[in-house]
């Protein structure tokens, strides 16, 4: 039955996995990168990261369609890292105030790299990973509280309507000459109204929903699941391999000498 | 395995003895007094007016009705086989009215699932009864849909939502079905599609059905009873605004439905339901809606408009227009004549209703309004200031409550006005003219449906536009004000309004006259013709 409820349109290995040894094999990479700034570690994780991808189903268009604020916000970071850090080493470009030096530059390209080796395992793991399932995982196997777990799940589909909503409610308020013209204060002031009626909506469908909900029975104590979650030994090679990735990264930076805690 | 088969439904029975509700926070009971029994297999349609506490009634028997700990008020008894509600979860199922609140899940077979896992049913038989459900109602044929269990719930129509929401109704194998307005907010085909399921399913489980909707036709031949409740409070004359008073509850009328609809004819029709072959009175038209259509002052013109709700995406510096609803519309939009759209669901009518009115870009072809319309604004309406749109086109939007954006009625009214610096003197006579003006100082969000719906005319037409826009103004609502709507918009186009409606309705299209444009289901160029007369 699994195998027929699958990620839509995705059926790379990583589909397959559960949802928490992937949440783990994430959760391993993120947390060695965000002990040390150095471009070596984050630049191996990455590359071991970019490797990835076709087990999970992504492709480098599919990332920029879904990661590109991150991906711009992680190259103005470390711009803007470049030129405001401390220069050290030969100085490359100097305008005035900024001046980029081969160590600010060292240090700009690590923060960049970084700030993408941790970002991108998180957007592995959401394109591989269906909602309902990390729900279901939650909820069996890390014994999450299910009315929580399910209450979130069906919320999270709520949102996608209130981005419908929210552009009915802009075209409703400038059919009744709430303008997003004018200064600052009346833009603002507009955007609180349309904020409001999106709000009084949200609240209206939740409570709807909350009543189909309970009109389905749920919120007691007893429940069965229709969807077993299951660990494989897939799931061993998931975190396995989160394991390798931050282990690898590490020592290749150890390694090349330029491994240095970030409370250091 | 014994119990996926259908002789496993027990029919429940109801019987109410002396059963009232007060809501928390309200000073009046929303029913009262009931007194009612329903043998197991029956099949009820409940009626009576607004705020005669039939969703209540409802609601307590799903078993959703408040908490021990809040202080809403319940007297009498309310049983399902002689037990409470609340106590037996499962026992009865409830559909509500708003197809995107009875969809819980993203995919159709975990959806279905749903209601079962939570009664603890194990998984083999659910899957079992989801497969089984979803044949039931239909989702599976190729006429259906033929809905794989992976296929995502939101890409589904208004109708489809509502026949998900009976198979995950059915997948808990309740004795009692509830169905709360099921189809008020679908179209015609949709009414049918949900209407023939519930009686497929009926039919194969002998479940009790208790179904309050206005349209009694749509269901009058799947019923064998009909049930009318007295109105909970007395009204003040002439309104449809509760006030507080004798507060009598309980049953009006009881028996088979051509006795009821019979004796009680003049009595739901007053109260504004839609009995059979009942078409309310409405104003006639004074000028003649066809005579000479074409000499009338063209206001707002489409020329081969392709329309989408999307906006263009940016890519590498191009910009990438959106997939268009639908393509090729052309209209004219004249002084004092009525512009009818219709099409199946999805053909866009609404996305084109809304880029005629200045509120969406075109993808395609253009809106040019008149120099009488623009009166030295531009061509493009989409380019107009809002202030601007409002004295030129008005909009009322299929939902009421999205267009509220002040705190009472009066200030509500007078927010287009205010903002245009004229037109104020024009409020009182709307208050007038659509009964709202023992409403001035009450929360728009808070009045009745049909209230609200005058209201959200009343704030467009405050501003004085000569295009008036409307989307499906007469969706869910009562006889009553249906007729006021036709009767004052027939007024509007004889003063020379011109009024463009987004509508399913033939009745009201037909007293509005004018010229029906019908939008084909594929977008492609060329499905759409424009046909003169009314429907």
């Amino acid at each position: 039955m699994r195998d027929a409820l699958n990620l839509r349109g995705n059926h790379a290995l990583l589909t397959k996995a559960n949802p928490l040894a992937k949440f783990a094999s994430v959760f391993l990479i993120s947390l060695v990168l965000a002990l040390s700034i150095d471009w070596v570690s984050a630049s191996t994780a990455l590359l071991a990261e970019l490797a990835l991808f076709p087990l999970a189903g992504l492709t480098l268009r599919l990332l920029w369609q879904r990661a590109w604020p991150l991906i711009i916000a992680a190259a103005i970071g470390g711009w803007s890292t470049a030129i405001v850090a401390a220069d050290s080493g030969a100085v490359l470009l100097d305008v005035g105030l900024w001046s980029i030096s081969e160590g600010s530059l060292e240090l700009g390209l690590g923060f960049m790299l970084r700030g993408l080796a941790i970002a991108l395992p998180a957007i592995l793991l959401m394109t591989c990973t269906d909602p309902t399932d990390l729900a279901d995982a939650l909820a069996q196997k890390a014994k999450l509280p299910h009315r929580f777990v399910l209450g979130s799940l069906a919320a999270m589909r709520l949102v996608g309507l209130m981005a419908e909503e929210w552009q009915t409610i802009g075209m409703a308020r400038r059919a009744r000459g709430v303008g997003s013209q004018g200064s600052p204060f009346q833009r603002l002031k507009a955007t609180l109204g349309q904020s409001f009626g999106l709000l009084v909506q949200a609240v209206r469908r939740a409570s709807r929903l909350a009543v189909t909900m309970e009109a389905r029975g749920f919120g007691g104590g007893q429940r069965t699941w229709a969807r077993e979650s299951t660990y494989s030994m897939l799931d061993a090679w998931v975190v396995l391999g989160g394991l390798v990735i931050a282990a690898g990264a590490v020592l290749t930076a150890v390694g090349a000498g330029t491994w240095s805690f970030v409370w250091r | 395995m014994s119990a996926t088969q259908s002789g496993a439904v027990r029919p429940a029975a109801i019987s109410a003895e002396g059963w009232g509700w007060r809501h928390a926070g309200r000073a009046q009971a929303a029913i009262q007094g009931l007194d009612l029994r329903i043998e197991p297999g029956e099949r009820v349609l409940l009626l009576g007016p607004s705020g005669a506490g039939k969703s209540t009634l409802l609601h307590a028997l799903a078993g959703v009705l408040g908490d021990e700990e809040d202080d809403s008020d319940e007297t009498g008894s309310l049983l399902i086989d002689g037990v409470a509600p609340r106590e037996q979860r499962g026992r009865a199922g409830l559909m509500q009215q708003d197809p995107e609140t009875q969809v819980v899940l993203s995919r159709v077979g975990d959806d279905v699932a749903f209601g079962a896992e939570n009664l603890a049913v194990p998984r083999d038989e659910i899957w079992a009864r989801v497969h089984e459900a979803l044949d039931d109602v239909g989702l599976r044929t190729a006429a259906g849909g033929g809905l794989a269990l992976d296929h995502p719930t939101a890409a589904l129509s208004g109708g489809q939502k509502q026949r998900l929401a009976l198979a995950g109704i059915l997948a808990m194998r309740p004795g009692l079905i509830l169905l709360d307005e099921p189809t008020a907010n679908l179209d015609p085909a949709g009414v049918l599609e949900v209407r023939d399921a519930v009686g497929r399913c009926l039919d194969k489980t002998g479940a009790t059905l208790v179904v309050v909707e206005h349209r009694v036709s749509v269901w009058k031949d799947l019923v064998d009873r009909i049930v009318v409740l007295q109105p909970g409070s007395t009204k003040a004359a002439g309104s449809d605004r509760l006030v507080p008073g004798r507060a009598s509850g309980g049953v009006l009328l009881d028996g088979p439905p051509d006795q009821v609809l019979s004796e009680a004819r003049t009595m739901l029709m007053s109260a504004g339901v839609w009995v059979p072959g009942y078409v309310p009175a409405t104003r006639e038209r004074r000028s003649e809606p066809h005579a000479e259509p074409h000499t009338a002052q063209l206001l707002l013109a489409a020329q081969d408009l392709a329309v989408s709700r999307e906006k263009p995406r940016r890519k590498r510096f191009k910009t990438i227009p959106p997939v268009p609803v639908q393509t090729g519309i052309s209209a004219q939009v004249r002084a004092g004549q009525a512009l009818t759209i219709t099409g199946p669901n999805g053909a866009g009518k609404s996305t084109f209703a809304l880029t005629l009115a200045g509120l969406l870009a075109p993808v395609d072809g253009k809106v040019s309004a008149a120099v009488e319309l623009s009166e030295g604004a531009g061509i493009d309406p989409y380019k107009w200031k809002a202030e601007q749109l409002i004295s030129r086109i008005g909009t009322v939007f299929q939902e009421p409550e999205h267009q509220f954006v002040t705190g009472n009625v009066l200030d509500e009214l007078m927010f287009g006005p205010k903002h245009l610096g004229h037109g104020e003197e024009r409020v009182d006579e709307l208050l007038e003219r659509l009964r709202l003006t023992h409403l001035v100082d009450a929360n728009p969000y808070t009045l009745s449906g049909g209230e609200k719906r005058r209201l959200s005319v009343a704030t467009v037409l405050a501003a004085h536009p000569k295009v008036l826009v409307l989307d499906e103004p007469t969706f869910g609502q009562d006889a009553n004000t249906w007729a006021e709507l036709a009767s004052f918009l027939s007024e509007l186009l004889d003063a020379g309004t011109a009024v463009v409606s987004v509508t399913h309705d033939q009745e009201f299209s037909a007293v509005l006259g004018g010229t029906e444009l019908r939008l084909g289901p594929v977008p492609q160029a060329e499905t759409t013709r424009q046909e003169a007369g009314a429907a």
